[in-house]
């Protein structure tokens, strides 16, 4: 006994840690140092540059000179812009279109990998690789394919008795939205795919092995058990998918840069266009901003969806 | 009181262990024996294979067209343009060689190590604090950072080009490394906060008595036992580094300065008919290092993307 007291040092006996001491273990404090790096990060690059993009959509900054306040004079530009109401218009029909297909056949392909077969793994992984390679890089592929004088499609089609001449994919206007539509979706599947399968190895065989005892047809077993358990990670993963396809801007620029006459100018290609390449720095923001009402209307209905479903099924978190 | 532990860790990594399973393939046979074989040619080989090879086809091209000699190229009458008759090195030497496609994958992989290491070093920082410290406002950390997520690079480009200028790092690849982690820590956060959870709290406690520092007790425990989330973290942000296309337009001017991506839509684009084989040859030589990488980590890689989704 007399050995412990003698051990410990005169004053921290009767439990008094200096300030100190007892900063080091307050945990907002330590949390705050923790935090520091990722804050610094988020705060300088994407919330200051946030606020930045809205302000500079009320001035008039170009290129190498500040710009000043001019109230809403860049919306009301944009407002008689029949480039920017095309622009809208197209990124509306790309996000709605491709993330249609995209849903579709990912969901289609998510429960065909989720079936018993030889080399499975083998299989599942190579799904993926269209997401795994760079966007520019496989567009470029699809640039190639969609070549006016030398398409595989167009000269296989034409072997085939089908078509007479080359398909000018990317130079007519509806052509030209089919096919970056189309590219979009070949990247997008695998994506939905592979989250989707995830989402359906946690549903039980038993369920389907009842379910088919009790004499439910496949599209039954698929409607009333598959889907409303697969409902919170569909809204999860089509949030996302109709999130990057709305701001998508690396696919078009790749393919189209936005021609042919504006045929399939999204809102970020303009954006880019007007505010960097034309160097109007505030009518770009102003065409930036104007997006960020679709976004949040996106991530709106997805998240009052799951709620809703949520509540539907009586869980408490 | 180990064992409740031991279940409750059970019970929340299922989601990574159902993304491992969903890589490995399990043995599972359900009730597949029930369809004879005819029936399932038609309903599940068929349909797969035709996507499978939609999926590939682009990639066959690719390869393909790199080493396809230009005259057969632009001749689709007299040779058979799916196949290619005398092979040829040509286009990659040219490549590799004849322009600056070297000092292009430098650069990327460049920024792409250095962001994603930044990124990961903020994120187990940050992860760490937001489960284990559980700070005043912790919940609503997370949620903001679950929102920055979601804020896409197209509405941040143009006011970042002016931060970018204001700060003097206009055409330079650091600009990169310092914009990139604002993608990557919001994903990886969120990552390793799922992987952070599944560490038993009891290792931590035992430290803590010991009198381990809260760093200590991230260092010596927390960062060992969650390398897996290190690495589908790192492979994930890694990916997107590499595929980040409109900073690195807006931000880099300079042709020795590019990435691939950018250098690859600006570089070659002339008038030339001929262009396609060297324009395919860097699209392929640019995809490989990512292939190989992921040929490698799966499983990780997969367990990144829907175990990201699924928190």
């Amino acid at each position: 006994m007399s050995t412990i007291q003698t051990s410990m040092p005169p004053g921290a006996a009767m439990g008094e840690p200096s300030a100190w001491a007892r900063m080091k273990t307050n945990r907002n404090f330590v949390a705050l140092w923790f935090m520091l790096p990722a804050a610094a990060f988020l705060i300088l690059f994407l919330a200051y540059p946030l606020g930045l993009g809205v302000w500079m959509s009320f001035t008039d900054e170009k290129i190498g000179r500040s710009g000043v306040f001019v109230g809403l004079e860049n919306y009301e530009w944009l407002w008689d812009d029949a480039i920017f109401w095309l622009s809208v218009f197209n990124t509306l029909l790309y996000t709605i279109v491709a993330s249609a297909i995209k849903f579709a056949i990912g969901l289609y392909l998510a429960l065909l990998l989720n079936r018993h077969m030889p080399f499975k793994a083998m299989i599942r992984a190579i799904v993926l690789i269209p997401f795994i390679v760079p966007t520019v890089l496989s567009a470029i592929a699809f640039w190639w394919i969609y070549d006016a004088q030398f398409s595989i499609i167009s000269w296989s089609l034409i072997k085939l008795g089908l078509i007479t001449q080359n398909i000018n994919f990317l130079g007519d206007t509806s052509w030209a939205r089919a096919s970056v539509i189309i590219a979009n979706i070949w990247r997008g599947v695998p994506f939905v795919a592979i989250t989707l399968l995830a989402g359906l190895q946690t549903v039980s065989p038993s369920l389907y092995e009842a379910a088919t005892l009790d004499g439910a047809t496949s599209w039954q077993r698929f409607r009333y058990i598959t889907y409303p358990l697969l409902t919170p990670i569909i809204a999860v993963v089509m949030t996302f998918s109709v999130l990057f396809t709305f701001t998508d801007f690396q696919l078009i620029w790749a393919l189209t840069r936005g021609g042919p006459v504006n045929a399939t100018h999204l809102m970020a290609t303009l954006s880019y266009q007007r505010g960097i390449i034309s160097g109007r720095l505030g009518e770009g923001a102003a065409i930036a901003t104007a997006m960020i009402p679709f976004l949040m209307a996106a991530i709106a209905i997805s998240w009052f969806g799951m709620q809703r479903r949520k509540w539907q099924q009586g869980s408490d978190q | 009181m180990t064992d409740t532990a031991a279940l409750q860790s059970k019970t929340q990594s299922n989601a990574t262990a159902t993304a491992a399973k969903l890589a490995a393939g399990d043995d599972s046979e359900g009730m597949s024996y029930l369809e004879s074989l005819p029936r399932r040619l038609i309903t599940l080989y068929l349909p797969l294979g035709i996507i499978l090879l939609v999926l590939l086809f682009p990639f066959y091209w690719m390869g393909l067209t790199s080493i396809k000699p230009d005259e057969q190229l632009i001749d689709m009458e007299k040779y058979n343009p799916f196949w290619v008759v005398h092979p040829t090195f040509k286009h990659i030497s040219k490549l590799l060689f004849e322009t600056q496609y070297p000092r292009w994958l430098w650069n990327t992989m460049y920024v792409a190590v250095g962001a994603t290491t930044l990124s990961i070093f903020a994120s187990v920082l940050a992860a760490y604090a937001i489960v284990r410290l559980r700070f005043k406002g912790a919940d609503t950390v997370g949620v903001l950072i679950f929102f920055a997520y979601l804020v896409p690079p197209s509405i941040l480009f143009i006011p970042l080009a002016s931060v970018i200028q204001a700060y003097g790092l206009f055409d330079s690849p650091l600009s990169l490394i310092l914009v990139y982690p604002t993608l990557l820590i919001p994903f990886s956060t969120w990552l390793l906060m799922g992987y952070f959870k599944t560490i038993p709290f009891e290792l931590e406690e035992c430290a803590l008595i010991d009198g381990a520092s809260r760093w200590q007790i991230l260092v010596k425990i927390v960062v060992p036992l969650a390398v897996p989330g290190l690495i589908s973290a790192f492979i994930f942000s890694f990916t997107l580094c590499w595929n980040e296309f409109i900073y690195a337009l807006t931000f880099l001017q300079s042709t020795p300065n590019k990435t691939v991506p950018v250098a690859i839509v600006n570089e070659f684009v002339d008038g030339d008919i001929y262009k396609w084989g060297s324009l395919m040859a860097g699209a392929l030589v640019g995809s490989l290092p990512l292939v190989i990488l992921y040929a490698f980590f799966v499983e990780h890689y997969v367990s990144a993307m829907t175990g990201a989704v699924k928190e």
